[in-house]
């Protein structure tokens, strides 16, 4: 009895003992750190930025993913960019640049003295070398993989993949060393707008072929990728790439001279935290000093800790699309109006949606070129609903209503609730719903957009550059199955406003276009709804973009 | 010895197959399937189908299927979407911290158990045994990553232990073996051994929790039962002191079953696994399986189902052999 | 052979074994659970829980679906009202009463529970009965087919199965969740079948001339029942907190608007810990606490049965 009992106290002991070491060791890791903390400088310091996501792979052009792009914009350049914080077109690694007055030629005038990060010089033969590269790209399963290009420039020298236009780009001029001149077959409202895509990074030829940058291989169900996309990414960035550690789930960039511009922080690691509590936790404790879009629920709790919630001016938009073609009473106009008058949009952006989100009136978001605020408006009021209804004749209307599952959306972070909010206002206006859903990856898009199934459904827009025509022009350029409606008038309205002279005359001509949507009302526009990001107390310099356009070179720590 | 190896691996053979074959055909009969997922957002149907066109996808299955097993035959599982490396890679790299976890909760599980449950036998009916019954009970009914979002928001700042990951970002670890401790032993980096100890902590609780609740209910009963054995009694009628008696009887017949229950509470151990480095992102093959879930990760999947598969059915036959080792009653076959 | 296999049947086995023992073993158990305090905590808790999930829609105060104080929810603040008169529990993100979905919770997540662990017995009663009726190869197959089942761990292969479904949904889960019940329950009836090969009342009746398949449905599947009921209790209480666990992977339904209590704790655990915590803490609790019962009942439901307890 006796030994038994001594062992039971010694071991009581030794563990009281272990618990007192650990607790004074956690004290002196604890002080180690803040001691780095506080020596830190203004310039200089590591930052670390919680990703939502892992990325693909670092050759931007065969990239169309948003926590890749993150990465990359930080140690690429495109010819412009959008200015910080806006949707404005800019310059970046082009100063000047001029359009023909047939809009298909484009003079860039580079800016001179500019280093790749593998020292090779950056001029017009590089930025003639990377058009070419992606023209001349071969293989389908390179070209399947070129989204952006494929939606931007439409075809290549030779078609593999899945597109199948005639190839807008035609040739790259390198008049001198800065001036490069792209010459298009076709003149496009994207440009000059397309050029900040960050799909049209300029990376360095020297290590583009060095790597074997073009190599991209299948593999099982995926794609291999090349040295170049996975070890030795090099561009103009004020970053460049330093490691890719899978295992850590952690990318590290670090200050590059010689680009467009010095980077004040000496590195940067992103960090990889699927799941969103763990980022809140982590920034909490000063594990990582950002993450991207935070749950609205949480602003007020980060506020309070000291974080800063940067919200980003909205570039997205959130619709109720309707299909005319398989429902006969949604023909009517002033059904499709009774809808709109029918959905208590403001009360949805006010209590499901972020701060900063706003009711839609319009199918482009406020930043865009085009955005007209004089569109008739359509404030809830259910009774005017009703009459509408009455008065087309369709007072026991019943529609289906499609919506996705296993998917967010930045203009759609929760499509089950989204649904359960405008299917409960259409049913007190007198709707009958019948809810039809469908997995995003699993038939949802083909159903909406090919086969035309649903008479309501649910879908949005994120812009990925400002160009009213990569909303409108995508939405409602032509007859969609989507949509199933006919109105040349209207489709011949947005070609020409897509063909319009850069500059006043295009965004005048969005501004006509936009209105004349709202008389028709193809569909309802619901809410921009506004992402956030958030730094913590010690990070200064970073500017919120409607294009999660956000670049580091600016911030600092401390 | 051999023989018994090369006739359980020749008998797992046809399951395995099998196995392959379901998850195979299953996961290519899904629709938008693993073009879909690759596409994401920009996808439209004339992209899947062109995709899949490249991929092959669009073949007769039972091509796809005979030119898979040709892959698998040479060790090639494919590439994640998610990360577009190789997936067998990916288990390599990742499997080391699931081990690491699984033998911390392992050590709380055992170390706190088998006291706990040797001292609600040894004072039956008291408080200990009462509270322990209550414990046992409750700890198997907790959803693990209900618990485990608890402690990292309500414990993770007071304790100040870390909430989430292996190591502290930039924390510049020399990485050997990929086991984190060990390699901190290894290059003498002491602040690594203890970071990654300081992180394994709240992940090895959470683990813990069900197999610590199993197997002190397993030693209590055990004990219970070898108290109440006859040999018990004539050790007692013989006049042994009490201590002696529970030290070497009572405690090491006891401990017999209890050993079984541990591995078996291993295999338990990797189901919790995926909840809990789900919820702390402790990077292991729990966090690979869990990701591969959500992002529609085909290949991962499929890779991790098959690999599971063959390392259980390897883990199996290797408790089989030490087993026959430890208890030669058990050689005999 | 196979020792961790062999260790996950040997309680399975032990429970078949007690089949057969009529009615003078059940009236036995029932006497000594009735003086065991742990089977009566069990029962209540049981029974309540049941009663609950009937009548739960009469109990809500108020209409689960009904979206009353949506305009005071504002997630976009982090604002979720509490408790208030009217509403003892508060509301939920949508501005539905708390406590109503709570009530009417237990009905969709006993419904979930129990189907799950119907077709776990269905299917692993055809399994098990074949087997052990027809002996000989049919019994090696699908014992094989069993043993492989089997020898997953629990979770892994509900997350596998629910895993190679392409549309989550209530029914992925509840079937993800009973294929790891199905070797469970084809064991034990075949261990059921065997144990009652050589008692009295079948040799009785084949000795009679009764057809085969007459004495098996007849007299010897009644007889299982016993065991049948006491895994089937200890089954209803894993397959809730399994069902949950999927939820929570992002395997099980996806429509919040359904009130049960894996997919309310799995989207509150996520996305309202810190806002709202009650949210998540109740419907835990509430597995917690049926899930408690359920496996009190059914192992004090087995310890009667044991026929070591016999003394």
């Amino acid at each position: 009895m006796l030994q038994l009992r001594v062992a039971r106290t010694r071991r009581i002991a030794l563990i009281g003992l272990a618990g007192a070491l650990a607790v004074s060791m956690s004290a002196c890791a604890e002080s180690k750190r803040d001691d780095n903390a506080a020596g830190g400088e203004k310039t200089g310091g590591t930052m670390v930025f919680g990703a939502t996501g892992n990325p693909k792979m670092f050759d931007p052009i065969f990239n169309d993913e948003g926590e890749t792009f993150r990465i990359t914009r930080q140690i690429y350049d495109t010819l412009l960019q959008n200015k910080p914080g806006t949707a404005d077109v800019v310059g970046s690694l082009a100063e000047k640049w001029e359009p023909s007055n047939d809009g298909k030629t484009w003079t860039f005038t580079l800016k001179k003295g500019v280093k790749f990060s593998d020292d090779t010089a950056f001029d017009a033969k590089a930025v003639c070398f990377n058009f070419d590269r992606w023209f001349n790209m071969k293989g389908a399963a390179a070209q399947s993989q070129m989204i952006y290009y494929g939606d931007v420039f439409e075809g290549f020298a030779k078609n593999e993949g899945d597109a199948t236009g005639d190839p807008v780009y035609k040739s790259c001029e390198a008049k001198d060393d800065s001036t490069a001149v792209i010459n298009l077959n076709k003149a496009k409202g994207a440009f000059p707008a397309a050029f900040t895509l960050p799909s049209f990074s300029i990376s360095s030829p020297t290590a583009l072929q060095k790597y074997n940058a073009d190599t991209v291989t299948q593999s099982g169900d995926s794609f291999s990728y090349s040295d170049y996309a996975n070890k030795y990414p090099t561009g103009t960035g004020p970053f460049k790439f330093e490691s890719w550690d899978q295992a850590k789930g952690e990318v590290s960039i670090v200050k590059s001279t010689g680009g467009t511009d010095t980077a004040k922080l000496d590195k940067l690691i992103f960090k990889v935290i699927p799941d969103e509590n763990a980022r809140k936790q982590a920034l909490k404790s000063g594990d990582i000093d950002g993450y991207d879009y935070p749950s609205p629920a949480d602003y007020a709790l980060l506020r309070n800790d000291g974080a800063q919630v940067l919200i980003r001016p909205s570039f997205n938009i959130l619709y109720l699309g309707i299909n005319q073609a398989n429902n006969p009473a949604l023909k009517d106009v002033r059904v499709r109006q009774a809808l709109a008058y029918g959905i208590n949009r403001e009360q949805f952006v006010k209590s499901k949606l972020a701060e900063g989100s706003e009711v839609a009136t319009e199918f482009v978001p406020k930043a865009i070129a085009g955005y007209n605020d004089q569109v008739p408006q359509f404030p809830y009021d259910p009774e005017k609903a009703k009459q509408l209804l009455a008065a087309a004749g369709a007072s026991n209307l019943t529609l289906n209503f499609y919506y996705p599952t296993e998917v967010t959306r930045p203009y759609m972070p929760n499509p089950a609730d989204t649904f359960t909010a405008i299917s409960e206002d259409l049913k007190k206006i007198g709707i009958k719903v019948e809810a039809i859903a469908k997995p995003w990856n699993g038939g949802y898009k083909d159903d909406v957009q090919k086969a035309g199934k649903q008479d309501v459904h649910l879908l949005g827009w994120t812009g990925d550059y400002n160009d009213a025509g990569n909303f409108v022009g995508t939405f409602f350029g032509r007859s969609k199955p989507e949509f199933g409606f006919d109105n040349p008038a209207l489709f011949s309205a947005i070609s020409a406003a897509d063909a319009a002279a850069v500059g006043d005359a295009h965004t005048k001509a969005y501004e006509e276009v936009n209105k004349q949507i709202m008389d028709y009302m193809p569909a309802v526009p619901i809410a921009y709804p506004t992402p956030a990001l958030v730094v913590g107390s010690k990070i200064k310099g970073v500017v919120a973009s409607p294009l999660t356009d956000e670049r580091f070179n600016t911030v600092t720590k401390g | 010895m051999l023989r018994f190896i090369v006739r359980r691996l020749l008998q797992a053979i046809p399951t395995l197959l099998i196995l392959s074959i379901l998850v195979f055909a299953w996961l290519r009969a899904l629709p938008g399937g693993p073009a879909g997922a690759m596409l994401g957002d920009k996808a439209t149907p004339e992209k899947i189908a062109n995709l899949n066109h490249i991929l092959g996808l669009d073949q007769p299955i039972y091509l796809q299927y005979i030119k898979f097993l040709g892959r698998v035959l040479t060790g090639d599982f494919g590439n994640s979407l998610v990360s577009t490396q190789p997936v067998v890679q990916e288990v390599l790299d990742f499997l080391p911290a699931t081990i690491e976890l699984s033998f911390a909760a392992l050590f709380i599980a055992v170390g706190l158990g088998i006291p706990l449950g040797y001292l609600a036998a040894r004072f039956r009916g008291g408080i200990i045994d009462n509270l322990t019954i209550v414990v046992t009970l409750v700890g198997v009914a907790v959803p693990v990553f209900f618990l485990g979002y608890l402690l990292q928001n309500n414990l993770a700042e007071p304790l100040g232990l870390p909430s989430q990951g292996r190591l502290t970002t930039g924390l510049d670890a020399t990485d050997i073996t990929g086991f984190a401790i060990l390699d901190g032993i290894l290059t003498q980096e002491w602040d690594a051994v203890w970071d990654a100890i300081r992180h394994l902590i709240l992940p090895a609780i959470t683990l813990a929790t069900i197999p610590l609740a199993v197997i002190t209910r397993i030693t209590r009963a055990s004990v219970l039962d070898v108290m109440n054995e006859d040999f018990i009694r004539t050790a007692q009628s013989k006049g042994l002191a009490e201590q002696t008696i529970r030290g070497r009887h009572v405690l090491r017949n006891a401990l017999l079953p209890v050993a079984t229950t541990i591995g078996l509470q291993t295999g338990l151990l990797l189901g919790g696994a995926v909840l809990t480095e789900r919820v702390f992102t402790f990077r292991g093959l729990g966090f690979l399986l869990a990701e591969g879930i959500e992002r529609k990760d085909y290949p991962r999947r499929q890779a991790l189902i098959l690999l599971g598969a063959l390392v259980y059915v390897l883990v199996n036959m290797l408790v089989d052999v030490s087993y026959g080792l430890i208890d030669p009653r058990v050689r005999v076959r | 052979m196979n020792t961790l296999l062999n260790k996950k049947k040997e309680p399975i086995d032990k429970l078949a074994a007690t089949a057969g023992g009529g009615r003078s073993l059940a009236a036995e158990a029932i006497r000594r659970m009735a003086r065991s305090p742990v089977a009566i905590i069990g029962a209540v808790i049981t029974a309540l829980f049941v009663l609950l999930a009937i009548f739960a829609p009469l109990l809500a105060p108020k209409d689960p679906f009904d979206r009353a104080l949506q305009d005071q929810v504002q997630l976009g603040r982090g604002i979720i009202p509490g408790s208030m008169p009217g509403y003892p529990l508060g509301v939920d993100d949508f501005g539905r009463d708390f406590l109503s979905r709570l009530l009417v919770g237990a009905q969709q997540t006993l419904l979930v529970g129990v189907v799950a662990t119907l077709i776990g017995v269905s299917v692993g009663m055809i399994i098990g009965v074949l087997a052990g009726a027809f002996g000989g190869w049919v019994d090696t197959v699908l014992m094989r087919f069993v043993d492989v089942l089997l020898s997953v761990p629990s979770l892994l292969l509900a997350i596998s199965v629910a895993a190679l479904f392409a549309k989550p949904n209530q029914w992925t889960v509840i079937i993800a969740v009973s294929i790891v019940s199905v070797p469970i329950f084809a064991r034990l009836l075949r261990g059921a079948m065997l144990a009652q090969r050589d008692a009295d009342h079948v040799l009785a009746a084949t000795s009679l001339g009764v057809k085969r398949h007459t004495v098996v449905l007849r007299h010897m599947l009644p007889n299982s029942l016993g065991p049948v009921i006491v895994q089937a209790t200890l089954t209803l209480a894993t397959s809730i907190i399994e069902a949950a666990a999927l939820s929570f992977l992002g395997l099980g339904d996806p429509d919040p608007s359904r009130a049960e209590w894996g997919l309310m704790l799995g989207k509150a655990a996520r996305q309202f810990l810190d806002i709202r915590p009650e949210l998540a803490y109740y419907p835990a609790i509430a597995i917690i606490i049926v899930a408690l019962g359920f496996t009190l009942l059914g192992e004090s439901m087995r310890e009667a049965l044991d026929p070591k307890n016999r003394r």
